[in-house]
């Protein structure tokens, strides 16, 4: 097969995962009004004050237990995210072997394997826990991600200038895309909980819990994060002679981790341990996509400024 | 552990001095500065990547200061240039790690004596902890001796009292963990203004065929930390023999770098042979604390000059600076030994082309098409002015300007007016290296393991208590077995080590 079919068929492949991505968003979004429909059914049934015993019993479970009308189109959520992964990960494993190296040699690569990342951090932790109230708010970021790759930053694959070709340089993007997936569902869940004390989607759970689960992903992430961090300092080192430089993208990654070693802080700080706290993930996030967009795009401009 | 900072009213500092340094000494060791001391630290980092910084591009910097004549020299003096060694990041970063050391060495000794304490006997209303319950057909003695067996193969430190309770806790490392991460911060720091203090870095540009010996003096930029000294650079040199590189020309990526490395000559300190080795980027050479790093490379074109009577009054090659990315370079020719002086002011382009609005450019970086244009000056170079010059600038101010000309390999311009020729021989090849040397970065890298190491035990190991209570029950003749646990950290839950040993229990038993 000639590279051309290559760059063409892994092109196909997102185009499919963001198709079924799509609706597995409109599915996710269905569960919600399907909930929602049935909680205000119920309202209703309670204002009239008319109490039938069966149907008081089977609506308090109605939030929780897979009966719930929303969670079969969740389900179908699901599957489809799966499938959108799948369909994602063979286009980013096509593009690699058309350019013949790691699948983050440029913006547009970087962003669709994050896309796999903030897919596969929500999918897998799905095995282990019943995620399903929180599919829409990772399949959203994702979709966004992909959109913007294939809108604006679609480049064709091309050589590695020599300073990229390195082992750790390959290391810790990789381990950087495994966190900003994890920051991504992070940021979701400590946006949740935010917001869930005001009722809005009855499927979500309680504060504590999307705090707990916040601080979980957070606490997986933050080791990989910080080692992500120094698996570029290594790789600075061999390529430039200083581990640490303090450069924008440098900089940046540094502030990152330091948001999070705060939230991680706030956690165990009387006073801090809730909205506070989830502030501070969702800076951190933030502070992320700095460092992944701005700075990316502000350092280009420096240097073609620089180069007048 | 004393993770939790009461949120009670700050009682009034005492009036006595000591009381109130103890005071202070609190507040700045508390949880709650150490977050807005960390808030502080990212927040101060942020101008670091948006003004441009002098470490990185005092260039920018200066076009900065003269594009923004009343806020620039504000920045400057408080540091905003130089935001990573400004006082004031200093003084937050400081008083961070005075806050670390003030909160993490009493837990030292706290962990220390937890460590070898026994986990706490069983509390009087064990199931107020929401444990479970369960009757067993057997003697309290042999349940609880199944349980210490169970609870010691799941590595958790068990004591048990006689034929009442067990109890048991595990998790330690977490703590352990948590000690040597804030401790691994402190060693990193350390190593860092270790290496800051007695590291030092320089660049040189050397031309294929010319030599490098590390002196001070053959450098063109050096600096070294505080307690750095120059003499004791190692005595290595080296050749440049070869340069290769590559580039694109693929459509996609067309100009872009595919290879370049530099074979050296290279005489290590001691020795008198030398040896060919070969530096790369990425993978640079090695000599004793200092590291080789090839970091650019470009054109030195090379002429050969004669005055009006026919002596050759220059012959060598001058490097160029690229300007883009296809390699458009720039360098000037200065012959100070004829009679009058003379200035040239060239460019050299790799792949010649010609556009109305730029000029003379490269439009791809190999030598397809060399070629240079010149300009030439007649007059006072002004070298003898004190002034240092860059050998990379022409001060044509009290010159006259003598013509212009392009010319191919081979090609010589006689200069108008009798006044000497120039002769474009050929081109070589340059390339940069930054040597540098660190002694910190061992130990930084064995802290930041240490760091993710702590960091890890830290975040995933629990620390928790379960307790097995038995009592004989009169009514069946059996026994009722209470088990319960504890979780340390807020948002833990023993619930499943709890029903893993109930199970194991009632299990064992039928
Ligand atoms: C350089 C600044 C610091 C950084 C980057 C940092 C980072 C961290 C991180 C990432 C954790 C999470 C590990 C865990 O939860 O076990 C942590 C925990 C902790 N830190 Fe720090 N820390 C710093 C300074 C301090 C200071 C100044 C204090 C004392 C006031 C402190 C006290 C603690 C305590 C008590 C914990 C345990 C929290 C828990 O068990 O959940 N740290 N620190």
């Amino acid at each position: 097969m000639n590279s051309i079919d290559l760059a063409e068929m892994s092109n196909n492949f997102v185009y499919a995962s963001m198709i079924t991505l799509f609706l597995a968003t409109i599915f996710f979004a269905l569960s919600y009004s399907a909930g929602r429909t049935r909680a205000e059914t119920r309202a209703l049934v309670d204002s009239t004050g008319s109490v039938i015993p069966p149907a008081e019993s089977s609506s308090s479970e109605a939030a929780t237990t897979p009966a719930n009308p929303g969670w079969r189109m969740a389900n179908i959520g699901l599957s489809l995210s799966w499938l959108s992964a799948g369909l994602l990960l063979v286009g980013v494993i096509v593009r690699s072997l058309w350019a013949d190296r790691a699948p983050w040699g440029n913006m547009y690569e970087y962003s669709i394997t994050s896309a796999l990342g903030i897919l596969l951090v929500y999918l897998i932790w799905s095995t282990r826990r019943d995620l399903r109230w929180l599919g829409l708010f990772v399949t959203i970021p994702a979709l966004l991600t992909l959109g913007l790759a294939v809108t604006v930053l679609y480049t064709e694959a091309a050589q590695l200038v020599p300073a990229l070709k390195s082992y750790w340089l390959v290391i810790h993007v990789l381990a950087a895309i495994i966190c900003g997936g994890a920051f991504t569902v992070a940021a979701a869940t400590a946006g949740l909980s935010l917001i869930a004390d005001r009722h809005w989607i009855k499927q979500l759970p309680s504060r504590e819990t999307l705090e707990k689960l916040t601080h979980r992903i957070i606490a997986f992430s933050f080791p990989l994060w910080t080692f992500a961090v120094i698996a570029g300092a290594i790789w600075a080192e061999n390529a430039w002679g200083r581990y640490w430089g303090w450069d924008p993208k440098e900089t940046w990654a540094f502030i990152t981790w330091v948001i999070f070693a705060a939230y991680l802080h706030a956690r165990s700080t009387a006073g801090w341990k809730h909205q506070k706290a989830s502030v501070i993930a969702i800076l951190g996030w933030v502070a992320f996509l700095i460092n992944y967009f701005g700075v990316n795009i502000f350092v280009n401009s420096l240097h073609s400024y620089a180069g007048v | 552990m004393a993770t939790e900072t009461t949120t009670e009213q700050v009682p009034l500092p005492p009036m006595s001095r000591v009381g109130f340094f103890r005071w202070m000494w609190r507040q700045l060791t508390s949880m709650k500065t150490a977050l807005i001391l960390l808030f502080l630290l990212a927040l101060a980092s942020v101008p670091g990547s948006v003004i441009p910084q002098r470490g990185i591009n005092p260039i920018l910097v200066d076009e900065w200061l003269t594009d923004n004549p009343t806020w620039g020299p504000l920045l400057d003096t408080f540091g905003f240039f130089d935001v990573f060694a400004a006082p004031w990041f200093a003084a937050i970063y400081i008083l961070l790690f005075i806050s670390l050391i003030g909160c993490v060495l009493p837990r030292l000794g706290v962990h220390w004596r937890a460590m070898r304490q026994p986990p706490p006997p069983a509390p009087r209303y064990l199931m107020r902890l929401g444990g479970e319950t369960a009757e067993i057909n057997e003697q309290p003695a042999l349940i609880l001796s199944r349980a210490e067996k169970y609870l010691h193969k799941d590595r958790w430190r068990v004591i048990r009292s006689g034929e009442s309770w067990v109890a048991a806790e595990k998790g330690y490392l977490r703590e352990t963990g948590n000690l040597v991460f804030h401790f691994s911060l402190i060693l990193i720091l350390f190593a860092v203004a270790y290496g800051g203090l007695f590291g030092w870095r320089g660049n040189v540009i050397v031309r294929e065929g010319e030599g490098f010996s590390n002196t001070l003096t053959q450098y063109d930029a050096w600096s070294g930390g505080r307690l750095t000294s120059p003499d004791t650079l190692p005595a290595f040199s080296f050749t440049l023999e070869d340069f290769n590189v590559e580039f694109s020309r693929a459509e996609s990526q067309r100009g872009a770098p595919q290879l370049f490395e530099a074979d050296v000559s290279v005489v290590r300190p001691g020795e008198s042979m030398a040896a060919n080795e070969r530096i790369e980027v990425n993978y640079p050479m090695t000599i004793e604390s200092a590291k080789i790093f090839l970091v650019g490379h470009g054109y030195a074109p090379q002429f050969i000059i004669r005055d009006s009577t026919g002596n050759i009054v220059f012959d060598d090659a001058v490097v160029f600076l690229p300007q883009d990315g296809s390699f458009t370079s720039t360098g000037v020719i200065k012959v100070p030994d004829s009679t009058p002086q003379l200035g040239v002011r060239g460019i050299f382009l790799p792949t010649t082309a010609l556009s109305e609005e730029r000029g003379p450019f490269s439009s791809f970086p190999a030598p397809d098409d060399p070629s240079v244009f010149l300009g030439a000056w007649e007059g006072d170079l002004g070298l003898d002015s004190g002034i240092p010059q860059s050998v990379y600038t022409l001060d044509s101010e009290s010159m006259e300007q003598l013509g212009l000309r392009a010319l191919r390999p081979g090609e010589t311009w006689e200069l108008p007016g009798g006044a000497g020729s120039i002769e474009f021989v050929d081109f070589e090849r340059w390339a940069s290296f930054q040597i540098a040397a660190d002694p910190g970065k061992e130990v930084a890298l064995i802290a930041s393991i240490l760091a993710i190491a702590g960091l890890s035990l830290s975040l995933f190991i629990q620390r928790r208590r379960v307790w097995v209570k038995v009592r004989p029950n009169a009514a069946t003749g059996g026994t009722t077995v209470e088990v319960a646990g504890l979780a340390k950290a807020s948002g833990d839950d023993p619930k499943e080590n709890v029903d893993e040993l109930v199970k194991y229990l009632i299990g064992e038993a039928t």
